[in-house]
């Protein structure tokens, strides 16, 4: 052992969870905290398991950990939203098995709808916080991370970034421990978390937070590094690489690993022994309002952005005077190249029905590849919240347009893992109330988006293992919704698409259309596709640009003329095809 | 002293794999490494960037504007778009691929087709390295990348000091390793 290997964060989460002897792990996946999960089927030992969303994954770790089994469970920041609600009174309830979660955080919004700071989740919720910098700190931190939520009976929040999750650095391997188990017993006092149980836990949890505070002023994740004292940093996570980058030793640096509970007094020395103290830190100011509570005045926020990720280069240029290296620079400008919707999309053929009827919709969005919808040239969304909110934002918004003599339908969309994520429940109260809406279930067999995760939908999970497939279809008949309101179409095929929007606009009341149709990149489907795909007689081809117009990245104009630019992804799905007036495409196998 | 690296392209031209290959190679060198990408959104055909960096000892991960040495691009119009990433007196490959991206497929913007000259006179170092054409020559389209790490290792002038074709051996797909390592030859000869 003590191989040294690169690796990403996440997997190197991932690794540390096996070495801690990790015995369950379960999560939703989104960026940037998917891989973590993905890398866990190598353990064997460690039952993985995506869960529908974020408070399920939670909830079912609580069960492990309780149970007696070291957990870890994973999400994206805006994945804790959904988990705040357990995560606040597990903190009460403690641990027997260590419990760690994951927050992947996403400065910069990479892949996110904001870029909210969950550091201050640690404040609310009592947690143990851990901020690593590097890959081989995440490995290291989340073992530390169990031995410290076992030892002070609290859950350990792992807070990541992006920068830190996606990047790869050079870890060394450890021997695992055996899987641990701790006996389960009974204790309604400690788990059972009703008002007389609570009110005990909670002083319970403000005197171990006290201890972990001891232990933070004194541990090995926390420590000054001294160099001349003129300066002093105090940093934490990622920030610490780009302050390190920019002023290497000649600066004094206090880096925090464990920032919840806040190392008081080691912070107090260490800004006694420096004449000046900057806080480098991306996101909100956390760690400069620690500081400033102590007394002690800094540099933090009013130097370096709130905003977006930090560079070594933002690091230098707000709290240096030194210039950047020379650049060069040139007249003319790159095209933008934004992420589009794959040849052979099922969503295309949704998007592109939409726009023969966009005056009578209001399109409400969710997260998901659809989102890609919102660009040119469909502008199909003039929304888009949440997980789930593609749905419920239409019950509103029916009421909204009715009250101002809009006679527009909201017609709200989401994908088959974002439906059993919480568009479910959104779908019931639209049933129960016969809302004027129409609810859209792109359903394409996978979680898209975060690169092919296993749902409910799918007949096998993260392990490999064959289990109970759940058809959307199935859920939404379960509301006892009157059949002749739910419209199960191939999106592709516009005669089918484009009647069930022109029913569901002229029906009144809630109409519910399930396209079927799975996505382009499942190896299932490539490997059926074959060499199927469209070609276009050159001869025929008049220059209409009719069927430019599904914007797919395959086709292509040249001297008046439409061609497969890209034959090796064309799918020969023939949403093209059924645009051309003059017969020029056909598909050839 | 640290060296910096940025691999530009477009979704799916597998410029992570490049990057993988590349960092193994480096570790063995017995150099620190840290590589930053990030996937999520941009996988779905858009622009791609991977970022590199070696040396002794590697603080931050990312590389920021006019501090990289080297850029590999992967298609001619991301050269251009990476272009503020490049140091003065830095060194730029890119391959003649053109890709159209969907705003100049709609029409609505137009694709620069003098950036390939443009970059030629601006950048002192420039190298085109027809990868794309090569890799179709030998069958797999696909070996673009691994033509491309021929010419950028030859151009760092590390193609001598830990046995690549090894490690691309390692770590890609048994069945195209032959076509690889033809096109990682290539790639070499054409730096």
């Amino acid at each position: 052992m003590n191989e040294k290997v690169i690796m990403s964060g996440n997997e190197a989460i991932a690794r540390g969870a096996y070495e801690a002897g990790v015995g369950f792990a379960s999560a939703y996946p989104g960026t940037p905290s998917t891989e973590i999960l993905e890398n866990m089927p190598q353990y064997k030992d460690i039952d993985s398991r995506w869960a529908n969303n974020e408070k399920v994954a939670l909830e079912m770790a609580c069960g492990a950990q309780a149970g007696g089994l070291r957990t870890l469970t994973c999400m994206k920041h805006v994945g804790l939203n959904v988990a705040a609600d357990p995560l606040m009174t597990i903190a009460y309830i403690g641990t027997n098995g260590g419990m760690l979660v994951v927050t992947a955080d996403d400065p910069g919004m990479h892949s996110s709808q904001n870029e909210q700071d969950n550091r201050y989740y640690s404040k609310l919720g009592k947690l143990i916080m851990l901020e690593p910098s590097d890959s081989q700190e995440c490995k290291d931190f989340v073992k530390l991370g169990y031995e410290l939520s076992e030892k002070y009976d609290l859950v350990v929040l792992l807070r990541v970034t992006t920068r830190v999750c996606h990047s790869k650095s050079i870890v060394t391997l450890e021997e695992p421990l055996p899987k641990q188990v701790k006996k389960y017993v009974t204790n309604v006092q400690k788990r059972a978390m009703l008002p007389a149980m609570a009110k005990v836990r909670h002083v319970v949890v403000e005197e171990q937070l006290a201890k972990v505070e001891e232990y933070a002023n004194n541990c090995p994740i926390n420590k000054a590094e001294y160099n001349d004292t003129k300066v002093g940093i105090i940093t934490s996570g990622i920030s610490y690489q780009h302050a390190k980058e920019v002023f290497g030793d000649t600066v004094s640096y206090l880096k925090l690993g464990l920032t919840n509970p806040m190392p008081a007094k080691l912070i107090s020395e260490f800004c006694e022994k420096c004449d000046t103290i900057n806080v480098i830190e991306e996101g909100e100011p956390f760690i400069e309002t620690a500081v400033k509570a102590l007394g002690y005045k800094c540099t933090g926020k009013d130097k370096i952005t709130i905003q977006g990720e930090l560079t070594a280069a933002i690091v230098q240029t707000s709290l240096t005077d030194k210039p950047l290296e020379e650049g060069y620079t040139v007249d003319i400008k790159a095209a933008d190249r934004p992420p589009v919707l794959c040849a052979g999309c099922p969503h295309r053929g949704f998007f592109y029905s939409f726009t023969k009827f966009r005056d009578k919709v209001v399109a409400l969005g969710d997260i998901g590849c659809y989102g890609l919808g919102v660009q040119t040239p469909f502008f199909g969304e003039e929304m888009c919240v949440c997980m789930g909110g593609g749905f419920s934002t239409t019950i509103g918004m029916a009421e909204a347009l009715k009250a101002q003599g809009d006679s527009r339908k909201p017609m709200g969309f989401l994908g088959d893992s974002t439906f059993f994520h919480s568009g479910l429940t959104s779908l019931i109260d639209a049933v129960h109330v016969n809302s004027d809406v129409i609810l859209c279930l792109l359903d394409n067999s996978i979680t898209g988006m975060t690169g092919h995760q296993q749902n409910s939908g799918t007949e096998v999970n993260l392990m490999g293992k064959p289990v109970h497939r759940i058809d959307v279809v199935d859920m939404v008949m379960a509301t006892g919704i009157d059949p002749e309101r739910v419209h199960i179409v191939d999106p592709i095929n516009q005669k089918e698409m484009d009647a069930a929007l022109k029913y569901s606009i002229e029906n009144e009341g809630l109409q519910v259309i399930v396209t079927r149709y799975p996505c382009a990149l499942l190896k299932s489907v490539i490997k059926a596709r074959g060499k199927k795909h469209c070609e276009i007689d050159a001869d025929k081809c008049v220059g209409c640009k009719m069927c430019m117009k599904v914007a797919c990245p395959s086709l292509a104009f040249k001297d008046g003329k439409a061609y497969i630019a890209d034959v090796a992804n064309c799918t020969g799905c023939g949403l093209c095809m059924q645009n051309c007036k003059v017969g020029a495409i056909k598909v050839v196998e | 002293m640290t060296k910096n690296v940025i691999l530009v392209g477009v979704g799916g031209q597998g410029t992570i794999l490049t990057t993988k290959v590349l960092s193994k190679g480096l570790v063995e060198m017995g150099y620190d490494v840290k590589m930053s990408e990030i996937h999520g959104m941009s996988q779905r055909g858009g622009t791609v960037v991977t970022q590199l960096r070696y040396g002794e000892k590697v603080y931050a991960p990312n590389i920021g504007d006019h501090e990289a040495d080297m850029i590999v691009s992967f298609e001619k119009m991301e050269a251009l778009r990476a272009l503020p990433y490049l140091k003065k007196g830095g060194a730029m490959i890119t391959d003649d691929r053109e890709i159209l991206s969907m705003p100049v497929l709609t029409g609505e913007q137009e694709y620069p087709e003098d950036c390939l000259d443009v970059l030629a006179k601006t950048v002192g170092n420039f190298t085109l390295v027809k990868a794309g054409e090569k890799a179709e020559e030998l069958g797999n389209v696909k070996a673009q990348n691994i033509c491309l790490l021929g010419a950028l290792v030859t151009k760092l002038g590390i193609a001598d000091k830990v046995d690549w074709k090894r490690i691309i051996s390692e770590t890609v797909p048994a069945k195209v390793v032959d076509v690889n390592l033809k096109a990682y030859e290539a790639g070499c000869a054409m730096a």
